[in-house]
């Protein structure tokens, strides 16, 4: 009797501690960010309900409207660019690794590292490589006689040159995710293939792709997730307005700017920003879970 | 014992042309740190005329470049620790005890996995502003521990059920208690576990630059990513001085990497792999 009261009171002290963590830093901000959607702000204190009007104006009414479709739009681009070319990249260098040729662990201990590194150090240092006139970058290309455009400072070229940045820093997360789902492929289904005149492409878009289908879930859901979060980069690389012009502007900076303010005007407008928040919550989680559900499907079928 | 075919030769073409493109860059970023501005705009590519290392002097002494190391250091280790310590009693919980609400509770966290705490910044401004722990390290610590909560419990919940019953069960016929059991039996036998959750909390926790913008304006406060970003604007035109700041920056997760690299791949990857 005792006993198992006691049993009560220990189970309680284990698991209170990461409850209440979890509670007031995560669910109740979480629930709080609903609620703040549907109100006017005064400084840090909720002032007036406004029902849905804020979804309304970041939604539909001017200043608000074109801002957030453009932002979403590179959004698009983002996400379609790294899951075709970074993670294609990816996919590939995890079929080499997996041949297991002379230095492979190597490679993959150097094509992880810059996974490591912080975005920041990423970002100001590719930064530096794009500079029009003393990056390495348009030095290089200089040496084969090529005037190289100012990276960043074109509309043409700055999202672009970020996502090449972010393919850079992330490509060893995709690749050692695909090289361990093709681990997992048994040899003799390989050996048979190769017996079968299969050759690399056969191989690679017949009989690997469905077999590392449950890795291609987890990479598509990732890369996402990750895209419709992007902040850091284009933050340190495009500054907080998305420069050139707006070229570069994407859903993360426009949040923060309309939550938090510009450099130059300090203005915080809780409401619009909690209405933004609400609608790339809503749009990341609707999406993963559909998207998900579609690809596990896909999954038992292959 | 492998036939020397064309397409070994073109993968193995392609694995040097890729570890070229990933490694080069921090190569000429290490290189450039020991240059002047003259040497960085006019040789880019060549090696260092003589290894200078005034540059790297002047950010360590100029700048408060020590006081974001030391920040950043404490936040992490303090974040992780804590993150390691709630984690592993909740997670212990829920994989050795049976009780009611159990997979309930489990769900409770894992809800936690998927969620992308930075859209929840505003109410966990105005939060930190009611507790008044903005501008503050601890601030920051709370807010890494419940971001990393949900994927702690839920690797060390998976590891802990794996280990067998019957160890505890014969502690317990010979009387130990429950605390006792956990300590001194079944947390030994984590600790594999312990150093992938922890490498990776503290990866994401030490990299983070989102959070301290939001919440920290004091200098001597600011994080290492944070400060860079500082310093960045700061030293402008001076690149040596530059590359000198992004290697120091870069140089300790790097050294822990090259020395820990399966666990880092391993804790890093968690998760995505199962």
């Amino acid at each position: 009797m005792t006993g198992g009261r006691q049993r009560a009171l220990w189970i309680l002290f284990l698991l209170a501690p990461a409850a209440i963590t979890m509670s007031v830093f995560v669910v109740y901000p979480l629930v709080a960010a609903f609620r703040f959607s549907f109100y006017t702000f005064n400084g840090l204190r909720v002032a007036d309900f406004v029902g849905l009007e804020n979804f309304i104006d970041v939604l539909a009414r001017p200043p608000y409207r074109a801002a957030t479709f453009a932002a979403l739009w590179h959004n698009v681009i983002v996400f379609l660019a790294l899951l075709i070319v970074q993670n294609g990249v990816a996919y590939l260098i995890a079929y080499a690794l997996l041949k297991a040729l002379p230095g492979h662990r190597i490679h993959q201990v150097i094509v992880f590292l810059p996974v490591v590194l912080s975005a920041v150090i990423v970002g100001f240092l590719w930064k530096l490589f794009y500079h029009p006139l003393f990056g390495v970058v348009n030095q290089a290309l200089l040496l084969v006689g090529v005037n190289g455009p100012p990276w960043l400072g074109d509309a043409d070229t700055a999202l672009g040159s970020i996502i090449f940045v972010n393919a850079w820093h992330w490509l060893g997360f995709p690749a050692l995710i695909f090289l361990a789902g093709m681990q997992r492929i048994p040899l003799e289904t390989m050996e048979a293939a190769r017996l079968d005149g299969a050759n690399d492409a056969v191989l690679l878009t017949r009989i690997i792709w469905p077999l590392v289908a449950p890795s291609a879930t987890i990479v598509f859901i990732l890369t996402f997730i990750g895209s419709f979060n992007w902040f850091e980069l284009p933050y340190i690389m495009a500054g907080l307005s998305g420069a050139p012009g707006g070229a570069t502007d994407v859903l993360g900076l426009y949040f923060y700017r309309t939550a938090f303010g510009t450099v130059s005007s300090g203005l915080q407008d809780f409401g619009h920003g909690s209405a933004l928040a609400v609608l790339m919550f809503l749009f990341i989680a609707a999406f993963s879970a559909v998207a998900l559900r579609v690809l596990r499907r896909r999954e038992i079928e292959l | 014992m492998k036939r020397l075919t064309l397409s070994t030769l073109g993968i193995q073409a392609l694995l040097i042309l890729n570890g070229v493109i990933m490694i080069y860059p921090l190569f000429i970023m290490v290189l450039s740190s020991f240059k002047s501005n003259a040497e960085i705009f006019d040789s880019p590519f060549a090696l260092p005329a003589h290894f200078d290392f005034g540059n790297i002097r002047r950010v360590w002494d100029e700048t408060n470049f020590v006081v974001y190391l030391a920040n950043s250091a404490v936040i992490t280790a303090v974040s992780v620790a804590v993150l390691l310590v709630f984690g592993t009693m909740a997670a212990y919980a829920i994989a050795r005890y049976p009780f009611r609400f159990r997979e309930t509770v489990f769900l409770f966290f894992l809800s936690g996995l998927m969620v992308p705490l930075k859209l929840a910044i505003i109410p966990l401004f105005v939060q930190l502003d009611r507790l008044g722990l903005i501008d503050t390290r601890l601030g920051l610590v709370l807010i890494y521990v419940a971001m990393g909560l949900p994927s702690t419990v839920f690797i060390l919940t998976g590891f802990l059920r794996t280990l067998p019953g019957e160890l505890e069960e014969s502690a317990r016929i010979e009387g130990a208690c429950e605390p006792r059991i956990m300590w001194s039996i079944m947390l030994p036998l984590a600790r594999p576990a312990l150093i992938i959750a922890g490498i990776q909390n503290a990866v994401p926790i030490w990299n983070d630059f989102f959070f301290p913008l939001v919440f920290v304006t004091t200098d001597r406060l600011k994080t290492l990513p944070q400060g860079l970003s500082v310093f960045m604007g700061e030293y402008n035109t001076d690149w040596g001085v530059l590359f000198s700041g992004l290697t120091l920056a870069a140089l300790p997760i790097m050294l822990c990497y090259v020395l820990l690299s399966r666990q880092f791949i391993a804790g890093l990857t968690q998760g995505a792999v199962k």
